[in-house]
């Protein structure tokens, strides 16, 4: 579980970008999670809102985009989305490819902010 | 002043400072020379005893050391240490999987020029190793005959994100009626063209390839490296 950690990270980032920016107050983090990252959505949500207990982001939410994982097609030569993650290869022409483009991000990439 | 959340632009990678500390440890293993190998495996998947196989065929005509993860005790250390090869347990504690700093702290004092490999056994663990790089050249992923041929399927993330598949405890195959080429599909589905070595560290079958691809994979970064 190492989900508690990144979430503490989480909150830390955003804490200090709330401070860069005169106290703001954040309401929402977005985050972008790929599928491939190795975090569970589910366990991040919950270890979120425990981390945010009793700080000055209590009550904000997290809001998690989940990115699908992309590989590269060597055959057809442009990028795919695979059906599944237990079967990496091109779901028009089946080429197995160890290519992975997208799906391992985790990500901050914007706050909602009150000031 | 409005009450209306406002959006900002942010992107920051949540893992940076592991990244950033793994990217430096990449680089001065790099320029000392040595071949760093992590191996993750679940608990119990014979990490430490096809460690200690590997520092024992290598020792003599290599520099080699090894790191090893551990929730608790230092009782890997100690078998690790029957080698000869300087062993340094890291203790967790309650973290399930090593991270970049824990490296770097732990090779503090040592001289990286004058070691030819380093190994480094995390955690007993599918899950949680995968996200962090430790600055490895390699990552080993350790799946034993009994626990059962899908595992990659089960733990995709972790085994598409490592270098080279071990099966391990091939003496006890067939026991537990085995099935080597489901295995081998299963693997190479989660990450096609994994490399994939069948070894016993009980009777030594297999290790030899296993150890002279080791020493092929190092005088090829090494001349990568000039
Ligand atoms: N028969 C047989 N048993 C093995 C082999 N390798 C390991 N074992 C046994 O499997 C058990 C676990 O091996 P370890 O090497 O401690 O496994 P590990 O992956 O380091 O375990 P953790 O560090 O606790 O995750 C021990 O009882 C070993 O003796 C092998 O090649 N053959
Ligand atoms: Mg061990
Ligand atoms: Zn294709």
């Amino acid at each position: 579980m190492h989900e508690l950690s990144i979430a503490m990270s989480i909150v830390e980032m955003a804490q200090e970008e709330a401070e860069r920016r005169g106290g703001a107050q954040v309401q929402a983090v977005h985050l972008r999670l790929g599928l491939l990252s190795g975090v569970v959505k589910e366990a991040l949500l919950s270890s979120y809102e425990m981390v945010c207990h009793s700080t000055p982001l209590e009550g904000s939410q997290l809001l998690i985009e989940e990115i699908p994982v992309e590989v590269f097609c060597p055959q057809c030569a442009v990028p795919r989305l695979v059906r599944s993650i237990q079967w990496f290869c091109c779901p028009e022409c089946g080429t197995a490819t160890p290519t992975v483009l997208h799906g391992k991000e985790l990500e901050v990439v914007a706050l909602e902010i009150t000031e | 002043m409005s009450a209306e959340p406002r959006l900002v632009e942010v992107r920051k990678n949540v893992l940076k400072q592991n990244d950033v500390i793994a990217r430096a440890l990449r680089e001065r293993f790099r320029a000392a020379g040595v071949q760093t190998v992590s191996l993750v495996s679940s608990p119990g998947s014979g990490k430490t005893a096809f460690l200690e196989k590997t520092l024992t065929l290598l020792h003599p005509r290599y520099k080699v050391a090894a790191l090893v993860g551990d929730l608790a005790t230092e009782n890997d250390a100690t078998r690790l240490a029957r080698s000869q090869a300087p062993v340094k347990q890291i203790i967790t504690g309650t973290v399930c999987h090593l991270e970049a700093a824990m490296v770097q702290n732990a090779l503090e004092g040592w001289n990286l020029n004058n070691l030819d490999f380093l190994f480094i056994e995390n955690v007993g663990n599918l899950v949680c190793p995968s996200s962090y790089d430790l600055g490895e050249d390699l990552r080993f992923v350790l799946l034993s005959v009994t626990e059962g041929e899908d595992k990659p399927l089960k733990y995709p993330t972790i085994f598409n994100s490592a270098d080279v598949a071990v099966v391990t405890k091939s003496d006890l195959a067939a026991a537990v009626e085995f099935d080597e080429a489901a295995a081998k599909r299963n693997i190479q589905a989660v990450r096609p063209g994994m490399e994939i070595f069948k070894v016993s560290a009980k009777t030594g079958e297999g290790m030899i390839e296993y150890v002279e691809f080791l020493e092929r994979r190092r005088v090829r970064s090494r001349a990568a490296a000039v």
